[in-house]
């Protein structure tokens, strides 16, 4: 039951701090916008409304690095940006209610609108031929432009001056957070989280296998009504902060840069949480630098350069390390050519250890290099300390020639498993071997050693050198 | 208030005033909805608004280097801007992991950022604002621009990329039509589907571009679809369809300016309203594919079960 006391922990944290910064009154809106005294007030925190909106950041970064995930995996990407755009009339009804930024009202409205938007593009796709991504782009427009009208109808009929708490919903301005926005918010998360902690195995289940899902018995109808639901909730706290326009960026950049990093799904989630707590802060932080800047933009870059740098840099997938990889194999196999050329001449002068000395014309020869390719091999090679070179005569370092008699005995051992055991003719093994060599590891030479019973030949009749003394 | 008061005085009392943003809004919306029928067909309508999104920040450095809203810079800055959001949606798709409806979301979202965060920098004492990213300017076809022929010279520009559209379409009818139905047997018979689907891509690009000042980055995407969803439920055929897709155009934009004039709001969003009205319209009542139909069809089916 650790699940249940983690995120009864979670809870009791976000609602004490929600509580605490949300009783405690803003300061008035910033005048003084030079950007070092405001990096300073920054990394002081002496702004109450500016903790207030960090706190906001966190907790939307949080919730919606969380539903992202299940966005990503489900490849629900666009499914997610058309339902934040169909939000938008469910807003401007929100307001028009209660006349005033009430957050409640705000959030059943935008929630009702986003599940019509979504039953909607359900009914287009099931009753007419028309295909997914019409009915998608058919349902994000016209809410939207619904939502533009009933937006310029409340300005038209209230005045320009109500209308500056609906502005920021279209943009996001975090710096408009007031403690009630931050209240709800806590709640929101709090039972989101507590939702995903609890059903966190079914949602799984018909994230990645809905077929298996339906068969155990899950109910998956209930279940994706469910998400549905929380996807709603998620994006309409989001809003405030990031604006109709970017909150699915906020659901997919984050969540796309965990899938980069990581395999598993709930280490996805906590990254996915983690970086978009970060992108919201950093977010906050460049909005906050400049006077009037729209803060979601800044929020949706941040987390882009995040996805950038584990698009280069992430250990398993990045495109830098797959490089880097790349690179170190090349230069593995090639160098294992080498010693594997010395230890031949050496072998065809019968002079096999590691003390005896070749010329570097044979070894170029052999090797099938120019004169000058082989040098500089040999003196990557040297440096590398796997050969001396003392004028034209090279020769294996104890280290260069325990490695040159393995890979001779992987080459050899390979081609006498290829034609003893999966009937090769002698002739075709070879090219084959030259591949595997590289890659075989100590046990796999082990098990086919014992496997061919610890031959001596190879199907040329060439000696198969002994396991290197250590 | 009689039928008069709601129909036909606006008409009568601003005529001079709307013909200009009603020749505009039947340009912007034929032009988008002709192209968007292959969109809708070759299921690719959400590409409508990567490229509607993506090419923000090309317009707005050429905007801000510029300093006017000429065509040449910013059509020129879009393209770039349009072409470096494919490039990386391919490289994110086919390097990595990520699936590509993601790659499309993360990209677009990305570059319509930079274009937000360039507009509202360099301010709003341009004529570009994060307004007309949204809203469009339809209402705002100023009295600046040259008069040519009674209407304003933006109106002709657009106009002109319609009927470019109408003739490239005209021209390459067969060819798009085989690529979008079936590729391979357009292989077969000599049609490059690469090439007619860059064709389009091109033609789709100047299109978004074009209507980009009018109805803004976000319900091009509406302009695109609407028509092109209504008029697949209402026929089978494509060069009706077509037909079909120009009425709609017309009959939303003559009542999205009418709408727009009576509650007082934004042209574009307005002639959205009434696109999404006429499509629900077909939806239901179309005699071919319309819920009604579909609805009297299961229940003969079940009768003649239930008599056999």
């Amino acid at each position: 039951m650790s699940r249940i006391r983690t995120i009864i922990i979670f809870g009791v944290l976000i609602l004490s701090v929600a509580v605490h910064e949300a009783s405690a009154a803003r300061i008035g809106e910033i005048v003084e916008t030079d950007p070092w005294n405001q990096m300073k007030r920054f990394i002081t925190l002496s702004d109450r409304g500016l903790r207030l909106s960090l706190i906001g950041a966190l907790l939307f970064g949080a919730v919606c690095g969380l539903l992202g995930s299940f966005i990503v995996v489900r490849k629900m990407a666009l499914f997610g940006d058309a339902i934040s755009h169909a939000v938008l009339p469910g807003v401007a009804l929100g307001f028009l209610w209660s006349m005033s930024k009430d957050p409640v009202a705000i959030l059943i409205g935008a929630t009702l609108a986003g599940l019509a938007g979504s039953l909607l593009v359900e009914a287009i796709k099931r009753t007419t031929r028309i295909k997914q991504d019409a009915a998608l782009g058919i349902v994000l427009a016209s809410f939207f432009a619904i939502g533009l009208c009933l937006i310029r109808i409340i300005q038209n009929n209230e005045g320009a001056s109500k209308i500056t708490g609906l502005k920021s919903y279209l943009f996001g301005d975090v710096a408009v957070l007031d403690r009630y926005d931050i209240m709800t918010m806590g709640v929101v998360v709090i039972l989101t989280i507590i939702l995903f902690g609890l059903l966190y195995r079914p949602f799984l289940a018909i994230s990645f296998d809905r077929q298996f899902a339906v068969s155990i018995g899950f109910p998956v109808r209930i279940l994706e009504a469910l998400f549905q639901m929380f996807l709603a909730f998620a994006i309409v706290i989001s809003l405030q902060a990031v604006g109709v326009v970017l909150v699915s960026a906020m659901l997919i950049t984050p969540a796309a840069t965990a899938y980069l990093l990581v395999d598993r799904m709930h280490r996805m989630l906590w990254i996915a949480m983690g970086v978009g707590m970060l992108s919201a802060t950093v977010g906050v932080f460049l909005s906050f630098l400049g006077s009037n800047l729209p803060t979601g933009p800044f929020m949706v870059l941040s987390a882009s350069s995040i996805f950038t740098m584990a698009y280069l840099f992430s250990p398993k997938y990045g495109r830098f390390t797959k490089w880097l990889r790349y690179r170190a194999r090349v230069k593995k196999v090639r160098e294992e050519n080498s010693l594997k050329s010395i230890y031949h001449v050496l072998e065809s002068k019968g002079l096999e250890s590691s003390g005896n000395a070749i010329l570097m014309k044979d070894l170029s020869s052999h090797r099938k290099m120019s004169k000058a390719e082989t040098v500089k091999e040999i003196k990557g090679m040297k440096r590398s300390g796997l050969v001396k070179l003392e004028g034209q005569n090279v020769s294996l370092t104890a280290e260069g020639f325990n490695k040159a008699r393995s890979v001779v005995r992987n080459h050899r051992l390979w081609e006498l498993y290829l034609t003893n055991e999966a009937n090769y003719a002698s002739d075709h093994v070879h090219d084959d071997a030259e591949k595997v060599e590289h890659f075989l590891s100590e046990e796999d030479v082990a098990e086919l050693e014992s496997y061919l019973d610890y031959p001596r030949e190879d199907p040329h009749g060439k000696p198969i050198p002994g396991r290197a003394s250590v | 208030m009689s039928f008069y008061q709601i129909f036909i005085e606006p008409w009568e009392r601003h005529a001079s005033a709307y013909w200009p943003i009603l020749a505009m809004a039947f340009f912007v919306t034929a032009a988008c909805g002709l192209v968007g029928n292959y969109l809708v067909l070759r299921r690719i309508s959400l590409v409508g608004d990567a490229i509607s999104h993506s090419v923000l920040p090309g317009i707005a450095i050429a905007f801000i280097l510029t300093g006017s809203r000429s065509e040449a810079p910013m059509f020129l800055g879009a393209l770039v801007a349009g072409v470096i959001t494919t490039l990386i949606i391919e490289v994110l798709h086919s390097r990595t992991r990520i699936k590509q409806d993601a790659a499309i979301g993360i990209t677009f979202s990305t570059m319509f950022a930079i274009g937000v965060i360039l507009i509202s920098l360099h301010g709003s004492h341009t004529d570009l604002d994060l307004d007309c990213v949204l809203f469009g300017k339809l209402d705002f076809l100023s009295s600046k621009e040259k008069i040519i022929m009674g209407l304003p010279g933006v109106v002709i520009t657009m106009g002109m990329v319609a009927l470019i559209v109408g003739i490239m379409i005209l021209l390459f009818y067969k060819e798009l039509l085989v690529s979008s139905f079936d590729p391979n047997l357009a292989a077969t018979i000599g049609i490059s589907p690469r090439l007619v689907h860059y064709l389009l891509m091109c033609i789709l690009s100047v299109v978004v571009v074009s209507a980009f000042t009018s109805v803004g980055a976000i319900l091009v995407i509406a302009m695109l679809i609407l028509p092109a969803a209504t008029s697949y439920l209402l026929t089978d055929r494509l060069w009706v369809m077509m037909l079909f897709t120009l009425l709609h155009s017309f009959m939303s934009s003559i009542s999205g300016v009418h709408l727009a004039v009576a509650l007082k709001i934004p042209t574009a969003p307005a002639t959205v309203v009434c696109g999404m009205m006429f499509f629900v319209t077909s939806w239901i009542f179309s005699p071919t594919h319309g819920l009604i139909r579909i609805w009297s069809r299961s229940r003969v089916s079940i009768k003649n079960e239930c008599v056999n």
